[in-house]
């Protein structure tokens, strides 16, 4: 409990929602940005405000923008044919990270699962198919997860694009990966994918 | 603090907070059991953590009603080997998702549990999977009581030309048995006798009468609805495939 007035407190209780936060951690946030008042807290305040009245889903692929079209879409020199498909914004984020594509992409917004029920028509695979059959797509990436529902989504989207180049990911060992680390079903992907060197 | 150890196959993984997952295992001696793996989401423990993977797992709780959690040793993973095999991780897919809906909790079903193992252990067979996974179902159904007669017919006693089931009684019924009513029954290919060449488009028929009820039995006892996409997948590409 703090000695905090209400403002305060809901304040606290929004943040220890936020993922990594805990109640004692966002207690600490709160009071931390109190005291930086000027420097933290105010222009936190309008940057949350800010994305929060623009942010919204990119209406052709699905990543995080301002407007209709995120600036991946819109920028032409992103329409090299190539789509990566992704399960989710935090991939894409990822894979733009690291600078080497150049091409657009697709986020499905999950995976399918037996368990969870998630079928074709949960994610955005209907519309994954429209945009092809409209953009001139020369290769599709996919760029999911080498778990059993992320491999299963790759094979079914694989099975809806027969006119398509399709590509995936290549699985093994992680760079600065020891073998003697590695479980052993990575290490037989990675051997089932070696290379002539 | 009440606690046990025993080897199982993991049927379902399910993310819990940010760095748990809680999962459930299919082992001998306890049958379905789930708990909570601290750190399941993180870099070790995920990769080991895929469906069918076989885990040495250790229970714990401080009563027997609460979730409890588990420690897990990993004995040899399964997913990896399929991964590139689309019939494969159907089945895979297929054979936990249905145990992870049908099995009652803190049940042993220790034959089949060993089916279960063999089956997954065929799962790089291509040739021999089908027959193998149509087999399990037909010991599923049995083992959770809604098991096949498939000795004579329910009409006539015969145990000849037995060409359907009786979607009501799961028993077998003969063409001369059946007569007028043979649209309304479901077919019953030799493969689920034993007979036959068992070629892929029939066993897929076949999977379509275990289906029922599997779908109409099984599962609406248990207040569930579907089977699981995985498996109306499998029975696609087998009843595609050239004889």
């Amino acid at each position: 409990m703090t000695q905090g007035t209400p403002d305060i407190e809901a304040l606290i209780e929004l943040m220890a929602r936020l993922p990594g936060l805990g109640p004692r951690s966002a207690r600490r946030a709160v009071l931390h940005l109190i005291k930086k008042r000027t420097v933290q807290l105010l222009p936190l305040a309008e940057a949350l405000h800010k994305v929060g009245t623009t942010a919204r889903e990119c209406a052709r692929c699905g990543n995080i923008g301002t407007g209709d079209l995120c600036d991946i879409c819109t920028d032409p020199r992103r329409a090299n044919g190539e789509i990566c498909v992704v399960e989710d914004v935090a991939d894409l984020w990822a894979m733009e990270r690291s600078g080497v594509f150049k091409g657009r992409y697709h986020v499905l917004g999950g995976t399918l699962s037996a368990l969870d029920a998630v079928g074709p028509e949960e994610l955005r695979i209907p519309r994954l198919l429209d945009r092809i059959a409209e953009e001139n797509v020369s290769e599709v990436i996919l760029a999911l997860g080498a778990t059993i529902d992320g491999q299963t989504t790759a094979h079914y989207i694989a099975d809806q694009l027969p006119e398509v180049r399709v590509t995936s990911l290549a699985q093994g060992v992680p760079v600065g990966g020891e073998l003697d680390y590695l479980d052993d079903g990575t290490i037989s992907a990675a051997l089932k994918a070696r290379k002539s060197f | 603090m009440i606690d046990w150890r025993d080897q199982g196959v993991l049927l379902a993984v399910r993310k819990h907070g940010e760095t748990s997952v809680i999962i459930e295992v299919f082992t001998p001696t306890q049958g379905r059991a789930a708990g909570i793996v601290r750190g399941g989401a993180g870099r070790r423990l995920g990769p080991i953590l895929q469906p069918g993977a076989q885990l040495d797992v250790e229970w714990k709780a401080r009563l027997e009603a609460h979730l409890g959690s588990f420690t897990v040793e990993p004995i040899r993973s399964r997913a990896a080997l399929v991964m590139s095999e689309r019939q494969a991780l159907d089945g895979l897919s297929a054979v936990c998702s249905i145990l992870s809906i049908c099995l009652p909790e803190r049940e042993p079903h220790a034959p089949l549990y060993e089916r279960t193992v063999d089956l997954l252990d065929l799962l790089g067979h291509s040739d021999l999977w089908p027959l193998a996974y149509l087999q399990w179902e037909m010991a599923l159904l049995e083992e959770l009581g809604y098991g096949l007669d498939l000795s004579a017919c329910a009409a006539t006693g015969v145990n000849e030309d037995l060409s359907f089931i009786s979607p009501k009684s799961g028993r077998a019924v003969s063409r001369e048995g059946a007569g007028a009513w043979a649209d309304r029954l479901l077919p019953l290919p030799p493969v689920m006798k034993g007979e036959g060449e068992a070629h892929d488009p029939e066993i897929a028929v076949a999977l379509g009468t275990t289906g029922f009820f599997l779908e109409h039995r099984l599962l609406a006892a248990l207040g569930r609805k579907a089977l699981p996409a995985a498996r109306q997948r499998l029975i696609a590409r087998l009843a595609a495939r050239n004889i």
